[in-house]
């Protein structure tokens, strides 16, 4: 009994020092299970290297042309437990739709977020509900459903931290990530 | 056996001495249980300087358990290193039931651990074994031992063996690094399986404890990854459009079951892991997400806010006929089953926030067994006498521990940054 665990534990150890040895070359993390991964999957993805973010507007340089920029607002926040669109943010709403039907080869990833409490994986699904409501708001406004992606972040990128009404609500939010 | 095990440890501690150790969690015991039972480690005796205080972490082990009450040192006023020096009258005098003695020798690289389990007023020796172990194996005899002890008194097998494991975060906004981490069931020997500038979420075990399903935002859209932890190679499972959420193995490993959106609203799938079907098991306007399998495998516990907010259902996989199950308070999510069956665990909301709660399935009485207003992400010991969570203290994600019973609680905070997600592993053999 207790060999077989010393052995796993031994095993773990190994496997990060695979892991380690791998994280500088990269790229042997697929192997032979079934499946494996993408080959555009970047290297030494065990040890963490996802590049890039696509939060705000890092492609904006290929859209700022003729047909107008990209409006500066690009988060809405809303109401505890509610994806309903408040009122305030409708002009915001408005001016996107305007720009993605005037760029149709414009894109944007609605990325829906939630305050901390209750479950992740529940809030995971609240933030895409909150991000669908968006997206439906567009589609009501002419934008094109292939313009248009959802991703959902639930609680799991805070703009603010703190348990408190205010960074509950900054956190809300609905971010148009172009 | 001695001699294989001397062979893996030594090679153990050479790579555990080449890597860098992640930062460890360290135990708090936040309220001990007032039904616990008297016991007394006496230090062992050794002789010379010892790397692991083996008998502290036997008392650890068996305080965190809530089964038991360890006498303080300082009320000790003998020392036996066995059986033959204990006078059980004096112990009788301290109402101790149970008494621990023992006593490590070195033999080249090798501890050899001597140690006894007595029965105070029946004045007999319970257990008498010896247990070799390197320096590097030195907690994990010391658990091992803490196993013997637990079940020899409780009947119950104990857990001190297992691991845990969890998600950490630091630093904020755009700069949040994200990692996966296995540990030792009382937060030591943590190290790193995987890290990422993108969220990780979901971690959970197969059960033959091998692999660890979760899942990763690094291609920037959600996905489940299947992660061998032994070889670290891994695959991508799911990546479909919208969510893909809450993987939970089946108890025969070869299903997982999980949240898809691909088909609208967030629903429940079950996939054949050899095949890569999915099939949806769940058809509701609503959100249906964190499922979780019965220890029969013939039914899923799910959250479902289709009665206005969020409740737990229970979904028969052979009819597709889904009940709700809970109906105190007006949030209940994120169950998972005792391993008996017969109750489940989950975050509810009370008039003290959202709390780990367990719920009898026959009575459907709801208990609340964590004393703090945060809690998230319930998992249950393979034993079934301990709940692991997630909450916050001072700001910071901080793991909770509460006894299946809740009179016994305890913490494991981070030396730095959040710690949270927990996911307690099968029994390891």
């Amino acid at each position: 009994m207790q060999l077989k665990s010393h052995a796993r534990t031994l095993a773990i150890a190994l496997s990060l020092a695979v892991v380690a040895g791998c994280s500088s070359t990269g790229g042997s993390q697929d192997g032979d299970m079934d499946g494996g991964l993408a080959g555009s999957d970047r290297d030494g993805v065990s040890t963490g290297t996802a590049d890039g973010r696509g939060v705000s507007g890092d492609r904006a340089g290929q859209m700022t042309d003729a047909d107008g920029r990209i409006p500066a607002t690009r988060t809405i926040y809303f109401e505890y437990d509610s994806d309903a669109i408040r009122n305030e943010f409708e002009p915001v709403l408005t001016a996107h739709a305007r720009f993605l039907r005037a760029n149709p080869s414009a894109t944007v990833i609605l990325q829906g977020h939630t305050d901390e409490r209750g479950t992740r994986e529940y809030n995971l699904a609240l933030g895409e509900r909150r991000a669908g409501s968006v997206e439906r708001y567009l589609n009501v406004q002419g934008v094109s459903p292939s313009q248009v992606e959802v991703v959902s972040y639930g609680e799991e990128r805070p703009a603010a931290r703190g348990a408190n009404e205010q960074a509950y609500a900054q956190n809300r939010r609905v971010v148009f990530a172009y | 056996m001695n001699i294989l095990k001397t062979t893996w440890l030594a090679a153990m501690l050479m790579l555990f001495t080449s890597l860098a150790q992640a930062a460890d969690l360290t135990i708090e015991i936040t309220r001990g249980s007032d039904r616990a039972t008297p016991i007394a480690i006496v230090p062992f005796a050794d002789g010379d300087d010892m790397p692991q205080d083996i008998a502290q972490i036997v008392s650890d082990d068996l305080e965190r358990s809530g089964y038991f009450e360890p006498l303080e040192r300082g009320a000790m006023f003998a020392r036996p290193a066995g059986s033959e020096e204990v006078s059980y009258g004096e112990w009788r005098a301290l109402d101790v039931r149970y008494l621990v003695a023992g006593r490590i020798s070195r033999e080249g690289d090798q501890y050899r651990i001597q140690y006894e389990l007595m029965d105070v007023s029946g004045e007999s020796r319970m257990i008498a074994e010896t247990v070799t172990a390197g320096r590097q194996g030195l907690r994990d005899a010391a658990h091992y031992i803490s196993d013997q002890i637990f079940e020899e008194i409780t009947d119950i097998r104990g857990v001190f063996s297992t691991r845990i494991a969890y998600v950490t975060s630091s630093g904020v906004g755009d700069d949040t690094q994200y990692a996966l981490h296995v540990a030792d069931a009382d937060g030591r020997n943590s190290q790193q399986i995987l890290a990422s500038d993108e969220p990780i979420m979901s971690p959970a075990w197969s059960p033959d404890a091998g692999k660890l399903a979760y899942v990763s935002f690094e291609t920037e859209r959600p996905a489940i990854y299947i992660q061998d932890i032994a070889s670290g190679r891994r695959v991508r499972a799911t990546s479909f459009e919208g969510l893909n959420s809450a993987p939970t193995w089946s108890p025969d490993g070869r299903r997982l079951a999980m949240a898809l959106s691909k088909d609208g609203q967030p629903e429940i799938y079950v996939m054949e892991i050899g095949s890569r079907d999915v099939r949806r098991v769940t058809n509701d306007s609503s959100i249906d997400t964190e499922p979780a399998w019965s220890p029969d495998g013939r039914s899923l516990l799910f959250t479902s806010d289709r009665s206005g907010g969020p409740q737990i259902y229970r979904l028969e996989l052979d009819s597709g006929q889904a009940e709700r199950i809970t109906f105190t308070g007006d949030y209940n999510a994120r169950a998972r089953f005792a391993p008996d069956g017969e109750a489940i665990f989950l975050i509810h909301r009370g008039s003290n926030g959202y709390q780990v709660a367990r719920q009898d399935l026959e009575s459907g009485r709801l208990v609340a067994l964590s004393d703090t207003g945060q809690a998230e992400s319930p998992s249950v010991a393979p034993n079934g006498t301990m709940v692991i969570f997630a909450t916050q203290q001072g700001g910071n994600g901080v793991l909770g521990g509460v006894s299946a019973d809740g009179r016994a609680s305890f913490r494991l905070p981070a030396a730095q940054g959040d710690v949270r997600e927990p996911a307690w592993s099968p029994f390891l053999n």
